[in-house]
Parts: structure tokens; C-alpha cells; sequence
């Protein structure tokens, strides 16, 4: 098979402009990833289905990946005049670097036997600016894995066929697999009306002891 | 590979489900077929629209199992979620124990000791032995012949679940392999007892041969319905006893050749008419060569540590970065997809669950096909609701 550089080659010979990035990967797997840019990956996908070297067939798994909001501690060398006197002083600074919500294609070839070639697409950021172009018109097995992706994290697939969610309900408002998810603190309530039952219940208790008391005087 | 009559053609949006326009002018009749209808395995929704007896729409609704796995396994350290996965798929938890433990021993590059990886594959393919005669089983309980086949399976299944139970101290819920090897080895007597056992299996795949596949009522109900062609097949992502029956030589087994199967003599069963049917024959077919390669696994397997003595079990961190494991598991492709950044507890945890996308294409082979067909079309797919909600 094809080293990730080759692919990236040829992806840029076919669809001019792509700019596509590899991501390495410094885990023991050595499975590196190519970045796409979002308006280009459609076409890209139709190459990579079609090229008769790659013919990457297969669309295996479809995965959200959520990056949130990271604060980025840096020490900068600034020139202050202290008391008429120059000096360089070290200051912390904290840059925030904004969040995004990735998606990642694992795909292989079923008539070439080959694999897996990884795919990564990044929103612009977690809140607004949230579409990704949707793989499903080139691979059928992108359908309901995005909708998952889109159900858990919230991307919103431009040009998927039927965009609902997959496993919470509809009528669900956040996305659980957010990092920064937290789950609703009446997540058990319980309809029943369970004080008056309650006071109704030991109402009960307290009469029926009265009653065993009195039973227990009569007794004596 | 020849194109059977009743084919489908490849039409402009080949795919993407067909429209169907219903006939006559009577209104169409909408059923909401589960989540308690008793064919489907569990909790699951098939929205239906009929026209008369025939099925013009039908969409799937998941999530009545739903309790998001992925999401625990975040929260909790790497050998934690090992127990969870036997959850997912409950009819083969060694599978998936198997799926796990090979996605985070590529994350950490970990080698696995000679005889594990024999008692991976004894234990896998016992594992789909039981899998594919408990499904048939299922799929022909579901055409009417109450009972008696999925008696002959669960009798089978049952002497199966015992030996798991004798190595790994659980019949369904087994949490048996580490990352880097197994968690107890196998004695002397179990070996012999998986040999008696094994040895009885052939005799049993012949008996349900008998029985069923040449039965009349079986081949009227079940051939030439539930088509998938095999470019559908490939693009949705099918994988499995499904995808081999519509006619793609595809067996991860052999094409990834993960621990050791490049080793055994095995053939992969193909189909030739895409039909419910030859599913039902592949899974047949299948384990008669699962029967094989346990065979002679129990044949060869070698003396030896089940787990590599070097692995790291306390304080496991894997270093920062990614891996996609899968194995072939009897339902189809499993995978796990992890990112590490270098905690003790996984940054992502993703299942590919094969039951889940081999639905995809449920809508395409129940159309236009009579409802009571969707029942065996859907149980031809083989699911199990704990991996499809996940």
C-alpha cells in the first residue's frame, strides 16, 4: 500500500488546491491521518473511492472526536522600566486556544485488501460554526455513524440525506459526548407523588401503633 | 460470479434506497413494528409504511438500549472497560474482550505469548460456533418452526458455555484476555474436555444440515428475498456472514491475518445469490471451518505463559497517540478506535459495532418485499441490541 505521503500526493495532483495535511501519529501503531480542508472533501473522497491504485471502498468507521477550549500556559520575556530602570522581566501568560469538534474516517479497500488510510476534518470551532461537509453520497456506511457523531457531538453534516438523531431522543437538546457535558440533575426525577404518599404512609404507621398500644393496655 | 435473475438493477442513486410508488388507491398504513415486537431481538423500532402487505418505507429507530458506553469508558481506566465490553455483543463477550485487548496492544505496540494467542483463537472460534447456530436458530424460530431448531442450537451452545465457564469462570460474561495475553491458563482437563466437546460439533452442524437445509417450507420462505447486491454491500460498510453471502471474498481473518490465523487451514465460505438463504448456508458453512481451526488449534497449542511477563498492568499509561484495532467477529468487522494522551484513562473510546452498520441497508433489502418477509430479512442480519445501542 501506499505511504500517507504518496496518497497525499496523489490527492494533490488529482484535486488541485485540496491541501491536505498529514497528521502524524506518535503512538506505537504508526496509523497516521490525513487533515482534509472541509470544502475540498467530497471531491477527495470521490478520488479515493474511484482511484483504481487507492480504490478505498470501504468506509469503516466514522468518528466524533471532541478538542475543547485549551488554556496554554506561555512565559514571554517582556522590557518593563522599573523605576527609570530597563529590565526583562519573565511573564506567565495564558492564551486560550479554541476548541473543535473533529471527525475521522477509517477507511480500507475491499478489493485491493488494503488499510486502514485515515481521514480527519476539523470545525472551525465547538459552538457555532459547526457544518462539515457529509461523506454519505460517496459512502452509503456513513449514514447512521454520522448521525451518531451528530447526535453525541453536534456536528452538523451539510448534505447528509436525513440528519436526526440516532440513539437519544428527539426531542434532547445537548450532545453527551462532550467533554464538557454534564448531565441534568433531575435525570431521575420521578413523577409519583411521593410526599403525600409518604405522609399518607406514616399517618398509617402512627395509627396502627396507637392501636397495638392499645390493644397491648386492653391486654394487661 | 454470476448475477442472479431476481437482481436489482444498478440504478442512478444505486445507493441510496429505492422509491417505491405505492399501487391502487387505498391510503398507506403505518406500523410501528417493535420496540416489544418479538422478533426483533430485544429493543428495536422498525417504522414501517405498507401498502397493503408490501413495504413501501421502513426506517430503523435505535436507542432504546442506548446507555452510552463510549462515554463510560472515558471515564474509567484502560483494563476497566474490559469487563464492560463483554456487555456489547452478550452472545460472544470473548470477541469482544479479543477486539479490545488487540486496539490497546497496538497503542502500546504489546507482544502477545504463543500459547494466549492459541487460546485467543480456540476461544474466538468456539465463540462463533455458538454465535452462528444460536442465530440460525433464532432466524428459524422467527419463520415459525417454534422451538425445536433453536433447541438443537441451544443444546450445542450450552456444552460451549460450559467449557468458557470452566476456563474463565463465566458463561456469557466471560472478561478473559488481557492487554498482553490471557488472565488464567488452560489445564490439562480442559483442554480435553474442549477436545471431547469439539469433536461432537461436527456431528451436531450435520444434524442441523439434515434438518434444515434442504427443507422445503425453509427454502420457499427464505430464497430470492432480502437481496443485497454486492457493490451495495461494500459501499455500506456490511460486513461479516452478510457480506460473504452476497459474494465478496472479505474475511479480516485472512486479510489482516491479526494473531495468529494465518497459520490455520481455513476456507471462507461465498455466496451466490445474496438472498436470506445464503446467509443462513454461510453461517452453516462457517462453522464447519470454525470447527477446523479449532481443531488444529487444540492440535498445536504449544506449552508456555499466557501473559507476557513484561506487560504493564499497574500503572498502565499508554505514551500519547492513536490506534484502530478489529477482529473478524462472528457478527462482522469489530473495532476499537482509541486516542491515548497520555492518561491513565483512554481521551477517546470508540466501538465500531458491525451490527449497527450492517443495518444500514435494511431498508434496501425490505423493500418492496411483503411484511411478513421483514422479519426473516431482519433476522437474516444477525443483531445484538447491546452493540447496536451501545
Amino acid at each position: 500500500m501506499k505511504t500517507v505521503e504518496e496518497i497525499k500526493a496523489a490527492i494533490e495532483a488529482a484535486v488541485p488546491g485540496a491541501g491536505v495535511e498529514i497528521v502524524s501519529n506518535p503512538g506505537a501503531s504508526g496509523q497516521h491521518s490525513l487533515r482534509l480542508t472541509p470544502s475540498y472533501a467530497v471531491a477527495v473522497a470521490k478520488f479515493l473511492r474511484d482511484d483504481a491504485e487507492l480504490a478505498l471502498d470501504f468506509l469503516s468507521n466514522v468518528t466524533g472526536v471532541d478538542w475543547p477550549d485549551k488554556e496554554i500556559a506561555e512565559k514571554v520575556k517582556v522590557t518593563q522600566t522599573v523605576d527609570g530602570v530597563e529590565q526583562t522581566v519573565e511573564e506567565t501568560r495564558k492564551r486560550v486556544e479554541p476548541g473543535r469538534l473533529e471527525v475521522v474516517y477509517h477507511l480500507f479497500s475491499v478489493a485491493k485488501k488494503h488499510g486502514p488510510v485515515i481521514l480527519r476534518m476539523r470545525t472551525v470551532n465547538r459552538t457555532d460554526q459547526v457544518e462539515l461537509p457529509s461523506l454519505t453520497r460517496i459512502w452509503r456506511s456513513a449514514e447512521f455513524q454520522e448521525r451518531e457523531v451528530f447526535d453525541l457531538y453536534g456536528v452538523l453534516f451539510t448534505g447528509h440525506p436525513d440528519l436526526r438523531r440516532l440513539l437519544m431522543w428527539d426531542e434532547f437538546t445537548d450532545h453527551p459526548m462532550r467533554r464538557d457535558y454534564v448531565e441534568p440533575d433531575d435525570f431521575e426525577y420521578e413523577p409519583t407523588a411521593h410526599d403525600a404518599v409518604a405522609a399518607r404512609a406514616a399517618a398509617h404507621q402512627a395509627g396502627h401503633r396507637d392501636e397495638a398500644q392499645e390493644g397491648k393496655v386492653a391486654g394487661q | 460470479m454470476t448475477v442472479p435473475a431476481h437482481a436489482p438493477e444498478k440504478l442512478k442513486n444505486w445507493n441510496r434506497p429505492r422509491i417505491i410508488e405505492p399501487g391502487g388507491d387505498g391510503d398507506l398504513l403505518e406500523v410501528a413494528m417493535g420496540p416489544h415486537h418479538p422478533s426483533t431481538h430485544g429493543v428495536f423500532r422498525m417504522d414501517v409504511a405498507l401498502d397493503g402487505e408490501r413495504v413501501i418505507r421502513l426506517k430503523p429507530v435505535f436507542g432504546y438500549l442506548h446507555r452510552n458506553h463510549e462515554k463510560i469508558a472515558e471515564g474509567v481506566s484502560y483494563l476497566a472497560s474490559m469487563p464492560y465490553t463483554d456487555r456489547l455483543d452478550y452472545i460472544c463477550s470473548l470477541t469482544n474482550n479479543w477486539a479490545y485487548a488487540l486496539a490497546v496492544e497496538k497503542l502500546v505496540g504489546q507482544e502477545v505469548p504463543e500459547r494466549a494467542e492459541y487460546l485467543r483463537v480456540i476461544l474466538g472460534e468456539l465463540t462463533r460456533i455458538q454465535n452462528h447456530a444460536s442465530s440460525i436458530g433464532f432466524l428459524i424460530q422467527e419463520m415459525g418452526a417454534s422451538g425445536t431448531p433453536l433447541m438443537y442450537a441451544f443444546r450445542e451452545r450450552e456444552k460451549i458455555l460450559d467449557l468458557f465457564e470452566g476456563l474463565t469462570g463465566s458463561r456469557m460474561m466471560c472478561n478473559y484476555m488481557r492487554f498482553g495475553g490471557c488472565r488464567v491458563d488452560a489445564s490439562a482437563a480442559w483442554l480435553d474436555a474442549a477436545r471431547k466437546i469439539v469433536a461432537g460439533l461436527p456431528g451436531f452442524v450435520d444434524e442441523m444440515d439434515r434438518l434444515l437445509s434442504s427443507n422445503e417450507i425453509l427454502m420457499a420462505r427464505t430464497q430470492g428475498i432480502g437481496i443485497l447486491p454486492p457493490d451495495l454491500a461494500v459501499n455500506a460498510g456490511v460486513t461479516g456472514p452478510m457480506l460473504r453471502a452476497s459474494g465478496i471474498n472479505y474475511d479480516i481473518r485472512k486479510v489482516d491475518g491479526y494473531g495468529i490465523y494465518n497459520r490455520f487451514n481455513f476456507r471462507v465460505p461465498l455466496g451466490d445469490h445474496w438472498d436470506v438463504y445464503d446467509r443462513f448456508m454461510i453461517r452453516m458453512l462457517e462453522m464447519r471451518e470454525s470447527i477446523k481451526i479449532v481443531e488444529q488449534a487444540l492440535k498445536d497449542i504449544p506449552a508456555g505463559p499466557v501473559m507476557d511477563p513484561k506487560a504493564k498492568i499497574r500503572g498502565f499509561r499508554p505514551k500519547p497517540g492513536e490506534a484502530y484495532g478489529r477482529i473478524e467477529a462472528p457478527k462482522g468487522e469489530l473495532g476499537f478506535y482509541l486516542i491515548s494522551d497520555g492518561g491513565p484513562n483512554p481521551y477517546r473510546y470508540r466501538v465500531r459495532p458491525p451490527s449497527l452498520i450492517n443495518l444500514t441497508v435494511l431498508e434496501d433489502m425490505c423493500l418492496g418485499s411483503d411484511i411478513a418477509d421483514v422479519v426473516l430479512i431482519f433476522g437474516s442480519v444477525d443483531i445484538v441490541l447491546g452493540e447496536v445501542d451501545r
